[in-house]
């Protein structure tokens, strides 16, 4: 396409040129726009994170012109029928109000908790791509320690914005988190009865939550994103190992224009994604559970996913209560619920100091590292995996009882077992699959490529043919390297070219007019 | 002469009598039947109790002895003595199609197929009634419901029932393989019937405990929140199950469909 000559173009330069002169912007926006990304899906996760958590700043800033973090009990008289004449906080009417009778505020509502679970879940699973590909080594270990952070006060922020609108669900997790703090020893009681001014639920604690929710740990996570993305800006992003790809530069695209169509693209369709959830299914019908009673507990009482594996581990610990009369007493739930969570929070947060110091790799490393390479790290990551999806799964545990017809002691049990024996099995498993792949990794590099094709020699012999990666020597082995690259394991795949744009309504994309296509290297210099 | 004529008078004399005699019972049977017409008319009705009575012993013979018993006694180890329980626990049980139990469990699933029809269930309901007497849905039912309170019932509902059926009326899991179901579909006498008999692993809630109308503003909010289809969050209520199937919801619908836009968008390049 050729430029057309206008206007618009030369009053831009100019004020372009006018803002440079005043802010001197050059420098930084060039650096900014000429940051290089590169392409590969997996790179893309922690942005659902990050725009999710701009629809939730958005989303909760509506929430809170209309919601009174108040524990004045109020008489509701308002649209739904069933709770009319009932005594409830103004906490929980508000909340009431917002949903039936500020128009979009349920939808609002349902969109900011969506966004929040959606939050919560790409953390993670932008977690798990930086830990089986081994980005989190050194230099970039100051930014898993930021992400792991962020995610607790995710986790907090998640769990203290379920307790406000004072309902019975929320007032059940908000018991259970009292009597966890109440069992630390010692300082349990009074840490409790700080928390809660005096005896539990009190009127205190729902304002105070209020203002951690909205204020004071939305700025922190805000603070903590905006050091965590510099510091990818700073330290450059990671590439999966390929041709041209080396410790020292990054391929991909840049910034502009190409990646900010790409991210503001993706933006809008995470923001669409949130509000036809918001729109199609309904979560957290706080008008179901009514106001919060100490003496109302209802089955299926469970806290949002990213708090659930916590839960599953209290409900299947045994009731182990630690005596030493007349004074102490150490109650069960300290031991899944407080050094649970210390533990789920500290040995994330060391892991890469405690991989440095077990494998003595002191190296930076700007390239990934395919998990099956690290098969000892994929395996202890597996393990983890496994034993939160069981703990998540004993959360639910009543659930899943009921309708799958499964006894809940069984289901208790099975928890139990499972939980130390399923993770030391998937070990095992994990490492052998991992050996295994490499294994036909060197197979391919050796043999060539298996190419469905078989024949019969004279003798009557079946056999394969493969197709060699490289000139063969006279026993028909090729002497490659296997250096972290992907290896072709499929005839169409091989080639010195990169692999054709796979298209969205056709197999193969037709090049655009442009030819923005091709991919262009940029020497970022040294890391 | 004076021999016969003596004779004679003496028939005439006993002729006389018979007729008086005869005369007397019609008036008496008469006077008996026109002030006592009732006793009749009671006797027939005892007649068609007794037959409801036989047929449900009948029934109760063909397939419900080899648990609970001769006469409902009961037997140790498989059911237990019906002696009481009245023909609303017996209505409740056989018109879910909970009982007869298909097999010794940890509890009777309901079924969509009731083995026997209403009318039978009455039957049964009706010899166990007759064998110890026990509770029944009071007839004004419908009309205690018409009258009734959903707020106050709402939190009658949370305080006693939610902590096994679940705020929304889902149905939750007991221990050891039993459950209490969801609420779904259930008509006014079935809710009435299980709070006042405590049918499987369920309480008992005694008219000294929740009044008739109580029970009956109770029926109103179930009816009114779960049967009432009132999901006003969206076309999908995720069973109402809460956090658990939410959580299923955003992996398998919000997940799921971004990672697919990472692919597409990292693959158009």
């Amino acid at each position: 396409m050729k430029r057309r000559k206008g206007s618009s173009d030369s009053l831009l330069t100019k004020a372009g040129g006018e803002l440079d002169d005043r802010f001197k912007l050059a420098g930084p926006a060039r650096v900014l726009f000429n940051k290089v990304f590169p392409d590969h899906w997996s790179f893309l996760l922690g942005e659902i994170a990050l725009f999710s958590f701009i629809l939730l700043l958005l989303s909760g800033t509506f929430l809170a012109l209309f919601f009174d973090p108040s524990m004045v009990e109020v008489t509701y008289d308002g649209a739904y029928v069933p709770l009319q004449g009932v005594d409830m906080s103004r906490a929980y009417e508000s909340t009431l109000h917002l949903s039936f009778e500020v128009r979009g505020g349920l939808f609002m509502r349902q969109m900011h908790h969506w966004a929040a679970l959606l939050f919560m879940a790409s953390i993670l699973v932008h977690m798990l791509r930086i830990f089986f590909t081994g980005a989190f080594r050194a230099p970039r270990e100051t930014n898993w320690m930021i992400g792991i952070v962020m995610f607790w006060l995710g986790f907090f922020e998640g769990f203290f914005g379920y307790s406000l609108p004072d309902d019975g669900l929320s007032g059940t997790g908000l018991r259970i988190m009292e009597g966890m703090t109440a069992s630390i020893p010692f300082i349990g009681p009074w840490a409790s009865a700080a928390l809660f001014g005096g005896q539990f639920p009190g009127t205190t604690v729902i304002p105070m939550l209020y203002i951690i929710h909205v204020f004071i740990f939305p700025l922190l996570l805000l603070a903590l994103i905006t050091v965590h993305v510099a510091l990818v800006f700073i330290q450059k992003h990671t590439q999966w190992p390929g041709p041209g790809r080396t410790e020292h530069n990054v391929v991909g695209f840049r910034m502009f224009p190409n990646y900010v169509m790409k991210q503001v693209g993706f933006m809008l369709f995470i923001f669409g994604v949130l509000a036809a959830m918001a729109g199609l299914f309904q979560i957290n019908p706080i008008w179901l559970f009514g106001p919060y009673e100490v003496s109302v507990v209802s089955s299926a009482s469970q806290p949002d996913f990213y708090v659930m594996y916590l839960d599953g581990l209290i409900r299947l610990f045994p009731s182990w209560e630690l005596r030493i009369p007349p004074y102490f007493t150490l109650p069960p739930v300290f031991w899944p619920g407080i050094v649970g969570m210390g533990l789920s929070v500290m040995l994330p947060l060391l892991y890469p100091a405690l991989e440095r110091r077990f494998t003595k790799d002191r190296g930076h490393h700007n390239l990934l590292q395919r998990p099956r390479d690290n098969p000892g790290r994929t395996s202890l990551g597996m393990m983890v995996v496994v034993f939160w999806i069981i703990g998540v799964i004993s959360g639910g545990n009543d659930v899943f009882a009921e309708k799958f017809h499964i006894s809940l002691n069984a289901m208790t049990w099975a928890g139990r077992i499972g939980l130390v024996v399923l993770p030391i099995i998937t070990y095992y498993v994990t490492y052998r699959i991992c050996l295994g792949l490499q294994q036909h990794d060197r197979e391919v590099l050796a043999h060539g490529l298996e190419t469905g094709i078989l024949m019969r020699d004279p003798n009557g012999r079946f056999y394969e043919v493969h197709q060699p990666l490289a000139e063969p020597d006279e026993h028909g082995h090729t002497e490659l390297e296997y250096n972290g690259w992907v290896v072709p394991k499929k005839m169409n795949r091989v080639g010195a070219l990169p692999p054709q744009d796979k298209g969205f309504f056709k197999s193969i994309e037709e090049p655009s007019e442009n030819g923005a296509s091709s991919h262009e290297e940029i020497e970022s210099g040294k890391h | 002469m004076a021999a016969s004529a003596k004779r004679r008078r003496g028939w005439r004399k006993r002729l006389g009598a018979l007729a008086r005699f005869t005369g007397a019972l019609v008036i008496v049977g008469g006077i008996y039947s026109v002030f006592s017409p009732s006793l009749y008319a009671q006797e027939a009705e005892d007649n068609a109790i007794d037959s409801e009575v036989v047929k449900g012993q009948e029934l109760y013979d063909t397939s419900c002895i080899s648990c609970h018993g001769d006469d409902g006694e009961g037997i140790e180890g498989r059911g237990p003595s019906l002696i009481g329980v009245g023909s609303a626990a017996v209505e409740f049980q056989v018109n879910t199609g909970r009982m007869p139990m298909a097999a010794q469990g940890a509890q009777a699933p309901a079924s969509d197929y009731p083995v026997f029809t209403e009318e039978e269930a009455e039957w049964l309901g009706a010899y166990i009634e007759y064998l110890g007497g026990g509770s029944a849905v009071p007839d004004d039912l419908a009309a205690l419901v018409e009258n009734s309170d959903v707020a106050e019932g709402g939190e009658l509902y949370r305080v006693n029932c939610s902590s096994c059926h679940g705020y929304a009326g889902g149905g939750g899991a007991l221990s050891s393989g039993a459950h209490a179901p969801a609420l779904t579909g259930v008509s006014d006498e079935e809710i009435y019937q299980a709070m006042l008999t405590g049918p499987q692993n369920m309480p008992v809630f005694a008219d000294n405990e929740l009044t008739p109308e109580q029970k009956a503003d109770i029926i109103a909010y179930v009816q009114y929140v779960v049967n009432g289809d009132k999901d006003p969050g969206g076309v999908f209520s995720l069973g109402r199950y809460g956090p658990s199937t939410e959580g299923l919801a955003i992996f398998l619908v919000g997940m799921t469909a971004l990672l697919l836009t990472t692919l597409w968008i990292a693959g158009k390049s």
